[in-house]
């Protein structure tokens, strides 16, 4: 018959349309037991972004937010350990790897020099990023051999300047970075002890007369 | 990757032709060159004594320390096996002549004239030999070597500036419109009138015309695009129209061209890779691989194996995930605004979903590494790909195939309107769908296997008419056939290490040559890389499938409907990020 396969494709709408509301009248009714709710929860969206999905899809952003993954990469920002005298140890050593991986090159260091010897300390006297320019690879927390720089969560950066950050602007503590990677933070934790365990051994075994 | 015994050389070229052929003895190279004169007449004996009838990829060369250019060409067989590489040399002095050869294979002719645009080589005999991707009033070639942009600062990265100097200026704050446009001797842009515009034009067919009875009728020239929803992107048709039906067609690109090959060539091995995303931003897993299968073939390391099939995985995903929105993308340009399209970015989101939990983004995934890929799948995630690839992603294909194969609009639309057939889709150097819907079996995961391919069952995808139905049709053939490898693939996943290789950030490659080619969803993908054992890559050019695909859309559209032109450039599946590079 002609018109069937329109017909048909309408049809289509049609039953998104009645899973949709079906599904609401489901959870609500579920929702007195459970607690559930299907909008503005964090159930409720993790349910619409499943494989198991259906009727309606969309998140009402930014009153919800999708979860994000645990290796989403946004910019980058530095890491910085809180000491317990409440100053901010950095980790960056300026040593530049990020500077020389950085693809569109945004990275740029000043580094700091011993003002008696002249020398260099590994300390960043300045560090900057032109968020701007950053393509977002995710290549200098990859390479970093220091976990000093790493991928921020956070992707509602639009400003109507330039973004250019500074060291102020780009530190953020440890315990942050702990929070969005939990899984990699705990993982290069595990990776620092097990080396401060082997240098401690070798120290120990260097100390100790022969 | 060792070399398969399809892959070793079987044919002797210099026996052949002992006068003007010798074999490319360079370190690290492979192929025959071949002299300059004799070209036409060895290449028609390659094409039609030898049987290397699929010319893919053509690139030329500055070799700025012999004083040389060279122009390079890969020619194939479409029954499969092992290419044949051979290179033209001349003195680097302009005019630098090689002869075309569009009259044996068409489909050279815009890479032809991208190789004149970039390079300056000009090639004799060329029917419309212009610049494709600059504009007219371009100053130099950009690829030369000794070519400089207004705001050159070194020849390659990592740049001293930004480390260890840490001094920093951003390059439009010093004078953004004297010292970054350079512009020829006497050329002044208020007086210039765009000559190209003009040759543009005349390589159109005449204007007006008198049939028997003395009537004169006007044929009108039409301009489809830049701005054209139908055209997915900065792309413009010119076509000459008499009434509806195209009489001819020119397409005019490079309204995105960026010049990726000289940023490619700037960069360091490693920090291409996440340039590469941006070419097809669709498939930048496909784009990684190809990127990664040329590198690895010049460094000569192995894959680890959880890598190899963590690879497929990734590149069968983004070619489900491509078709589809191919699928829905032809059905917004046939008219069917943006419900079945909406329905498939669903598909779409979910698998991008799984893009962003193992890479980090979604699109812009720089997923791939040498030697294997940047992070291992996590045991949630490849749960999740199963729920796909086992329920969901089978399921939705079929209902979409319910819905929209039978549906009177689509079929009267598509069915029985010809894109080419299959011969000359192989003079055109097509690739891809559309050159296995028009009936050529050609595909590059059976034809001349990369990665681990060859473990897995599953058939090429052909439909034998050509048509814009069965272009259609074969997209549906070939994600069934994507989740069939796909299931194939995350059951059997080993595991194991994730790369070959320790993670570096400064790879060391040897001096040589490397084609990396993988069957891409929109046609053959290839990477042509030199490396002169330096950092940086002596030659880096990408054979876009985008790009080659749209050589032949004159022909395809002459005497068809403008209409039927919207569904013609669906069909063929053209990304601009990578089309103009």
């Amino acid at each position: 018959m002609y018109g069937k396969g329109i017909i048909k494709g309408l049809s289509v709408t049609l039953k998104r349309f009645w899973y949709t509301y079906w599904d609401d009248f489901v959870w609500f009714i579920r929702s007195f037991t459970t607690g559930k709710r299907r909008y503005y929860s964090e159930e409720g969206i993790k349910y619409r972004s499943s494989s198991s999905t259906r009727g309606i899809f969309t998140i009402q952003y930014p009153e919800e937010k999708l979860i994000l993954p645990e290796e989403f990469r946004y910019v980058p920002f530095l890491v910085y350990d809180e000491k317990d005298d409440g100053t901010k140890d950095v980790r960056c050593t300026s040593c530049g790897i990020c500077a020389k991986v950085c693809p569109p090159q945004c990275i740029w260091i000043v580094r700091t020099n011993d003002p008696q010897t002249g020398k260099p300390v590994p300390v960043p006297a300045e560090f900057y990023i032109d968020m701007d320019i950053c393509m977002n690879c995710g290549f200098c927390s990859e390479y970093c051999p220091f976990d000093a720089i790493k991928m921020d969560h956070e992707f509602d950066i639009a400003s109507l300047h330039r973004n250019v950050y500074n060291m102020e602007k780009l530190l953020k503590p440890a315990s942050y970075y702990s929070n969005i990677r939990p899984k990699n933070f705990q993982l290069e934790e595990e990776a620092r002890r097990a080396k401060e365990v082997i240098k401690a051994a070798k120290a120990g075994a260097a100390s100790s007369p022969s | 990757m060792a070399a398969t015994p399809l892959q070793t050389q079987t044919v002797d070229l210099a026996a052949r032709f002992p006068s003007a052929v010798s074999v490319d003895a360079r370190n690290g190279y492979t192929g025959w060159l071949v002299e300059k004169d004799k070209l036409l007449e060895i290449a028609r004996s390659i094409k039609e004594e030898l049987g290397y009838d699929l010319l893919t990829s053509v690139t030329g060369v500055d070799y700025l320390p012999e004083e040389k250019m060279e122009v390079v060409y890969h020619a194939y067989k479409t029954t499969g096996g092992p290419g044949l590489i051979f290179k033209v040399q001349v003195p680097r002095q302009d005019p630098i002549e090689i002869p075309s050869v569009t009259p044996l294979w068409p489909g050279v002719d815009f890479q032809e004239r991208e190789i004149w645009d970039l390079l300056g080589i000009k090639f004799t005999g060329h029917p419309d030999l212009r610049r494709i991707l600059l504009w007219e009033g371009f100053a130099g070639h950009p690829l030369r070597k000794d070519w400089k942009e207004g705001f050159y600062e070194e020849d390659a990265k990592p740049f001293k500036s930004r480390w260890p100097e840490g001094n920093y200026v951003s390059s439009e704050e010093k004078n953004p419109y004297k010292d970054n446009l350079s512009f020829p001797k006497n050329f002044d842009p208020e007086k210039w009138i765009p000559e190209g515009e003009a040759a543009l034009y005349g390589a159109l067919a005449r204007y007006t015309e008198t049939d028997e009875q003395g009537i004169k009728s006007d044929r009108i020239v039409v301009n489809m695009g830049p701005q054209h929803p139908s055209t997915h992107g900065v792309f413009r048709a010119v076509v000459t129209v008499e009434g509806e039906t195209i009489l001819s067609l020119k397409p005019v690109v490079g309204y995105l061209h960026r010049n990726h090959e000289k940023i490619g060539e700037r960069n360091t091995f490693l920090l291409n890779m996440p340039y590469t995303d941006r070419l097809d931003y669709f498939n930048s897993m496909s784009n990684n691989f190809g990127y990664a299968l040329a590198v690895e073939k010049l460094m000569n390391i192995p894959v680890a194996e959880r890598a190899d099939y963590i690879r497929i995985i990734m590149a069968e995903l983004s070619r489900v995930q491509n078709h589809l929105v191919l699928v829905g993308m032809l059905l917004n340009d046939l008219g069917a605004m943006y419900t079945p399209a909406l329905y498939i970015f669903e598909e779409r989101e979910l698998i991008l979903d799984i893009f962003e939990a193992v890479s980090g983004s979604r699109m812009m995934c720089n997923y791939f590494r040498f030697g294997g890929v940047a992070r291992d799948i996590p045991e949630d995630v490849l749960q999740k790909i199963k729920d796909l690839v086992f329920k969901r992603l089978p399921a939705k294909t079929d209902e979409m195939d319910r819905f929209l194969s039978e549906n009177e609009v689509l079929v009267s639309r598509l069915k029985g309107i010809p894109v080419i057939d299959g011969p000359s889709a192989v003079q055109y150097s097509i690739t891809g769908p559309v050159l296995r819907a028009a009936g050529i079996p050609y595909d590059i995961r059976r034809a001349d296997p990369y990665g681990i391919y060859d473990r897995f069952e599953f058939d090429v995808a052909m439909r034998t008419h050509g048509d814009l139905m069965d272009n259609y049709l074969i997209r549906l053939d070939e994600i069934r056939q994507s989740i069939r490898i796909l299931e194939q693939a995350v059951s059997k996943i080993p595991s194991g290490p994730i790369n070959s290789q320790k993670p570096q950030y400064q790879v060391r490659v040897p001096a040589g040559e490397a084609y990396g080619r993988i069957e891409a969803p929109k046609g053959e993908l290839g990477y042509y890389v030199i490396s002169n054992g330096k950092p940086n890559p002596w030659r880096y050019h990408v054979r876009a499938p985008s790009f080659i695909n749209i050589t032949g859309l004159e022909k395809m559209c002459v005497g068809k409907k403008i209409a039927d032109f919207i569904a013609i450039l669906g069909v063929l599946d053209i990304v601009l990020g990578e089309l103009d590079r």
